[in-house]
């Protein structure tokens, strides 16, 4: 396995650069056209209900067939690819997006009205922030899903570690199948691994800019002022400080 | 298209029959093999933390190789056919069901099962009246989640040998025959459907006692 990757060692990366190319502009179109398809489900509980219903049926039609569907339409190549695969995020993403900004806290969102922000702005800084765990978990599971897909994209011609994948089952070639299945499944390990780091750090500048360390004056008035997030947020800091003195 | 398509079902019919049959036949004992194994292992898992993590970390590990790649994978050990396609497909449709009546029996509520005890059930009866019931709609929901994978990935068993449906689609990709892609892409499209369907269809009615 290993000498094979010394004598082709570009018939080993090209497949993987190829593939984490796919999974990108899938991930980037997917989560634009959730976003939009979000608002607008966030406008109406029956619009999100058919919504969800249609991704839903979409979801639940085999990814080779959707890929044979296509063919007469969009050809064989990348294009079907990264429609289908964007199709099948759609289910994904929607789902945690919505239930996430959904389930915001009630009072948080209350108190946003009160203060006078319109329905946008409640969304914007008050339910996104809140509905960050919930949108990035359905970042994750949507990019572990298009990485797996993304393999069964080879068959239409798509590229990609799926071509490793049938050019080994074609000549049993040993080596070419573990390439394949190594670096499919390490590639999806490797970026669930990063998003959630990216998830961390952003969870971190958000609660030390207003909660955590809202107790230490010097540090979080750093952060009152770079971080242009929320009002409700800076309000939560100064609520947070007069507490702690009165300690 | 639409009459190359009529003709080659009128040629075909019993072939097309033979297919269907298979692809249902290998996705349903796939399932079923799976919830034999991940629903006792769920409940087990459920009783204590130390067990989940053994249980419950390799599947999520195996949850992460993407389904071709572990069809294909199998080939060096259990060679083409039959018994790696439904080995590969039960390991693809444990995963759901595992976490599922894992998190379907850790949340029935403390309050039910402290109240049933107070009535005077026994450990057994509480089992099979308050935990199953309240853990079944998340049980079902897994096994719905791994019955849409597996109908899917069944497509792919073609690949390495094991007939299906899929076989019309590969043969289609191979012979650039837009006719018989199309077939394949619905057929297995709306088996996948009606196989969802008539499994909702199932849980509604073991589910009766809900909407009593």
């Amino acid at each position: 396995m290993i000498e094979y990757f010394k004598k082709h060692p570009d018939k080993v990366t090209e497949p993987l650069l190829q593939h984490i190319e796919l999974v990108l502009i899938t991930l980037v179109i997917s989560v634009a056209a959730a976003s939009l398809l979000t608002i607008i489900a966030m406008r109406s509980e029956r619009v999100s209900r058919f919504m969800n219903n249609v991704l839903a049926v979409v979801y639940s039609v085999p990814s080779l067939a959707l890929f044979a569907l296509l063919i007469p339409i969009t050809g064989l190549g990348r294009i079907s690819a990264i429609i289908v695969l964007t199709l099948y995020n759609q289910y994904l993403l929607l789902r945690n997006f919505t239930t996430g900004l959904k389930e915001a806290d009630p009072a948080a969102c209350e108190a946003a009205k009160g203060i006078g922000m319109t329905d946008m702005q409640i969304l914007y800084k008050i339910r996104v922030p809140l509905a960050r765990k919930a949108i990035f978990a359905g970042i994750r599971l949507a990019v572990v899903s298009t990485i797996g897909i993304g393999t069964i994209a080879a068959a239409i011609n798509a590229g990609g570690l799926g071509d490793l994948l049938l050019e080994g089952l074609r000549t049993i070639h040993t080596a070419k199948i573990l390439w394949g299945s190594i670096l499919s499944a390490g590639l999806a390990v490797v970026i669930n691994g990063l998003l959630k780091l990216v998830e961390k750090r952003m969870r971190g500048l958000y609660e030390s800019s207003c909660f955590i360390r809202a107790g230490r004056p010097g540090q979080a008035d750093i952060y009152r002022r770079t971080d242009p997030r929320s009002q409700a947020g800076m309000v939560s800091c100064a609520d947070h400080g007069t507490r702690d003195q009165s300690l | 298209m639409l009459t190359s398509i009529a003709e080659y079902i009128s040629t075909h019919t019993m072939q097309l029959l033979g297919q269907i049959a298979t692809h249902t036949g290998i996705s349903l004992f796939a399932l079923l093999v799976a919830a034999v194994i991940g629903i006792p292992c769920g409940y087990l898992a459920s009783r204590s933390e130390k067990a989940e993590i053994i249980v419950s970390a390799p599947f999520e590990m195996l949850r992460v190789v993407p389904s071709l790649a572990f069809l294909i994978l199998l080939i060096p050990v259990m060679g083409t056919g039959l018994a790696p396609t439904i080995v590969a497909l039960t390991v693809l449709a444990v995963p759901p069901i595992l976490l599922n009546t894992i998190v379907g029996f850790r949340s029935v509520p403390v309050f039910m099962i402290e109240s049933a005890a107070g009535i005077g059930m026994t450990d057994k009866e509480i089992l099979r009246k308050v935990r199953i019931p309240s853990a079944m709609p998340m049980i079902l929901a897994g096994v719905r989640t791994a019955l849409v994978e597996v109908f899917a990935s069944t497509t792919l068993a073609a690949k390495i040998g094991a007939g299906g449906l899929g076989e019309i689609i590969f043969t289609g990709l191979g012979l650039n025959r837009t006719d018989l892609l199309v077939l394949g892409g619905v057929l297995t499209a709306v088996l996948s459907l009606a196989a969802g369907g008539v499994f909702d269809a199932i849980s509604r009615r073991i589910m009766r006692y809900k909407y009593v």
